[in-house]
This record gives C-alpha cells, sequence and structure tokens, in this order.
C-alpha cells in the first residue's frame, strides 16, 4: 500500500490549474499552426493567427488564455493500492482554490444553479471523476471547460439501425447548432454506446488525449477521420464565419451497449482546451 | 486580426449604418461590459421604470466578464462570451436605445429584426482570445452591480478593439454569408 497525503495531491493540482491557464499543449499549437495554413477564408486565416498571437501574449504575460477559466474537472483515476491521507475531495477542492487564486483565473462557479445563482467565490467544488485502477499511482487530470462550448453539449439516444451514418448525422446536427458559438475551431469529444451517463463520460474523457492521437481502436479511429472530415465540410469555420476548418480534431470512445441501445454523446471543446495531468 | 475599418464609439449612426456584415473594424472609445446577470438587472430597472445606471442612448455593450486584474494591470483576461443567452433581453435593451453590441456566435431571428428596426449593429470579437484583447482595454471603470463582481457593469476605454460585423443595420448576416461560401455537400 502506497501513501499519498492529500496534501501533495492540492499542490499537484493548483500547480497544473496555474500551468494550463495560461499556455496551450503543444498538439493544440500544432494543429492551430496546421489549421492556419489550411484556412482558406480571409478572416478564418486573421482569426486563426489572432489565435496563436492569444497564446504568446498569454505565455508571456501570465494571464489567462481566455477570461472563462471554466468549470474545474477533476479525473481522478486512483490505483486500488494507493492510500490517501486525508479527504480526496476536500484536497482536490483546496488545490483548485488555491490554483484559480494564484493565477488570477475567473470564479464561475455559482452555488445554485436554478434559483439563486450565488458565486462560491473560489470556483469550488470542482466536478471530479475518480475511477479506481490497477497500480499504486494516483492521476488526476485536470480540464478547465468553459461554458460557451459546454453548453452546445448534446445526447442521442439513438435507434440502433441507424447504425454508422446515424452516429455521424447525430454529431453534424450538433456541430451546425452550435455554430459559431462554442468558439470554432472546435475539439469534438464523441461517446457512443453503454449508457446516457456513461455515454456523456465517454465524451468529456476523450477530450483529454492529445490532439492527433486516433483511437487504438481501428474501427473508432476510421469514425473519427470521417466525422473530422464532414464537420469540416459544413463551412462554419473559424468563429462561424465560414471557413473550412470548423474542428481541429474528433475524439472518440466506445463501449459495448444493450441490444436496443445506441446512446452518443458529443462535448465539444473550444480552441482554447486547457487541460493537463500528473502522476503521484 | 491584423486591419480594418477604424471606428469610434459611442459610434455615428450614419457611419454604422454604412458598415456591411463581415467588415473588420477596429473600434476605439468607450464600451460598457454587461453580460448575464447585469442583463437581467437593466431588463427590470425598465420594466419597473427605474433609472438605468448609465444612459444607454447611442451606446455600445460588450458582453464579457473578466477574469481579475493582476497588480499593475487594467484587467484581466477580457473576450466575448455567447451572445445568444442575451437574445432575451437585446430587444428591450434596443429600444431604450442600445446602439451596437459586442459578443460572439449568432442571434435569433427576433434580435435581427430588432437591430434593423433600430438600425443597430452586431458585432463579434474574437472568442477565446482574452489575453490579446485585453491589451486593447486601456482603462477600466466601475459602473454599477459590483456585488456581481465578474458580471458587474464596467465602461471600458478601448483603443483598436478588433471586431467583425456579423449582423448589419439591413440584417445581412455574416454567419449565413461566410458559411455559405464554404460549405461543400453534407453527404459523404
Amino acid at each position: 500500500m502506497r501513501e499519498i497525503d492529500s496534501s501533495q495531491i492540492s499542490a499537484a493540482l493548483s500547480e497544473l490549474i496555474v500551468k494550463t491557464s495560461t499556455s496551450l499543449g503543444d498538439d493544440i499549437l500544432t494543429a492551430l499552426h496546421k489549421a492556419y495554413e489550411a484556412e482558406v477564408s480571409p478572416a478564418g486565416r486573421d482569426i486563426l493567427l489572432s489565435l496563436l498571437e492569444n497564446a504568446c501574449i498569454a505565455g508571456e504575460k501570465k494571464i489567462p488564455l481566455c477570461q472563462d477559466t471554466g468549470t474545474a474537472i477533476v479525473f481522478a483515476e486512483a490505483g486500488q493500492d494507493v492510500h490517501i491521507n486525508g479527504n480526496l475531495v476536500d484536497a482536490i477542492n483546496l488545490g483548485v482554490r488555491q490554483g484559480y487564486e494564484q493565477a488570477y483565473l475567473r470564479k464561475s462557479i455559482v452555488s445554485q444553479p436554478f434559483s439563486e445563482r450565488v458565486n462560491t467565490q473560489d470556483n469550488t467544488p470542482a466536478v471530479i471523476h475518480t475511477e479506481i485502477v490497477p497500480g499504486d499511482r494516483l492521476k488526476l487530470s485536470f480540464m478547465a471547460k468553459g461554458s460557451g462550448a459546454e453548453n452546445m453539449s448534446r445526447l442521442f439516444m439513438l435507434k440502433p439501425g441507424v447504425g454508422h451514418e446515424g452516429v455521424i448525422e447525430a454529431v453534424l446536427e450538433t456541430v451546425e447548432n452550435a455554430g459559431g458559438s462554442p468558439c470554432p475551431p472546435i475539439i469534438i469529444g464523441l461517446g457512443v454506446g453503454a449508457t446516457a451517463e456513461k455515454a456523456m463520460f465517454m465524451a468529456k474523457k476523450a477530450l483529454l488525449r492529445p490532439l492527433g492521437v486516433s483511437s487504438p481502436e481501428a474501427e473508432v479511429a476510421a469514425l473519427e477521420a470521417e466525422v473530422l472530415k464532414r464537420v469540416n465540410g459544413l463551412g462554419i469555420g473559424p468563429l462561424g464565419l465560414g471557413g473550412r476548418v470548423t474542428a481541429l480534431g474528433v475524439m472518440a470512445e466506445a463501449a459495448p451497449t444493450h441490444i436496443a441501445s445506441l446512446p452518443v454523446a458529443v462535448n465539444l471543446q473550444c480552441h482554447s482546451a486547457r487541460h493537463g495531468e500528473v502522476v503521484l | 486580426m491584423i486591419s480594418g475599418i477604424k471606428l469610434n464609439s459611442p459610434f455615428n449612426p450614419a457611419e454604422l449604418e454604412k458598415l456591411q456584415a463581415g467588415d473588420r473594424v477596429l473600434i476605439s472609445g468607450v464600451i460598457y461590459a454587461a453580460r448575464d446577470a447585469a442583463h437581467k438587472r437593466l431588463v427590470e430597472a425598465l420594466n419597473q421604470g427605474k433609472p438605468l445606471p448609465f444612459d444607454l442612448k447611442g451606446q455600445t455593450v460588450y458582453y464579457m466578464g473578466p477574469s481579475p486584474a493582476k497588480p499593475g494591470e487594467v484587467i484581466g483576461s477580457a473576450g466575448p462570451t455567447t451572445s445568444s443567452r442575451m437574445d432575451r433581453y437585446t430587444p428591450e435593451l434596443l429600444d431604450a436605445g442600445l446602439l451596437a453590441i459586442i459578443g460572439k456566435g449568432n442571434r435569433s431571428a427576433e434580435v435581427s429584426r430588432a437591430i434593423v428596426g433600430k438600425k443597430a449593429v452586431y458585432f463579434i470579437s474574437i472568442g477565446g482570445a482574452g489575453a490579446l484583447l485585453s491589451q486593447r482595454i486601456k482603462e477600466s471603470r466601475m459602473v454599477a452591480y459590483p456585488e456581481l463582481g465578474a458580471e458587474a457593469i464596467l465602461a471600458l476605454k478601448v483603443e483598436d478593439f478588433p471586431a467583425i460585423v456579423a449582423i448589419d443595420s439591413q440584417g445581412n448576416n455574416a454567419f449565413t454569408l461566410g458559411q455559405s461560401i464554404y460549405r461543400t455537400a453534407k453527404e459523404a
């Protein structure tokens, strides 16, 4: 049994939050450069150039890439041979509180969703997903999810007969309805199969994968490639003003499902895809 | 955003009317930051016949709630938020004299009609470029509702603030026009 102290969790998480709020991953920067080369719309090219410039300014001046520093989403994969000293949930929320304060990030969480929307002032509580996995490590993945993109999420409970084409059409409908609101060029997280809530979880978790890395399953990888091609045929383009680059990537996860079900969850991510991970 | 038509806010109505959907502009002058919670309060005040905390007439509203300013900075990251959430409030604010809006994403048909009716303009700025846009904001002053935190109303002095005409005063829509050029067949 390996021991991890809750203070290590808070410290590692706040460090991750500070880092990801001002710097995009190399995978995203590479994709934005490629998008700039591929885009033919003059406005679209200007916008993509501005996004690259934005990343430079955020990095140099250490100010957030985007003012919507998101809901703090934490995926904690705990090895079954790890013992955590202290309370995991409290440790994560402390890390969020410290990270958001230290990096001058916006606190965007309200305590009651439908009545008095009072700001909690420290961006807690985080949305926490815990999984027990083999091993004696604790992996923390952090995602700052802006609501412009999150609000465009969709869940479809399709009839199995619609098959492969039905899945693709569900994604196209989602992206088309979202238009310029989720800050295209977007990244598409896709969860297919299992049940309603598991499909949504897969769609969100798929967004943690580095851009450009396809699913290890050949059939899922082929679906990702086809969805990307057809989404980019929609012509939505950067910020929705028209162009060839609507999405930078599609990342899908698939899982076994019921004989009567074909759940399809779509979770959109903006170009400012802030996430990272740390293993303790 | 490299270049654009230079304009001053509050806008000259005649100049605003000449703008075409898709035009790129650089805005200098004063714009008011207000988003969801502030809109709710402004419309409540209008409905109750109470005075507004600032005169909307001829002004520009920017849908934005910044991240906190670091010491020595004017403002934190400061990009636009999704406009469609403000659709329910926009016609009333246009009736009260609002002339220009800056946000991101498309608007409802009702808002588009209201924009045409008032010869107003809806601009978008660069969603997700909050760091870059913060550099074009030279002063920030609290105007109302400080208790709303990031959702308070601020008067911002901007210089060469980049934006694109998304819905012009004739109702032409840059999203529809732009997307129709680049759309290939939806089917494979």
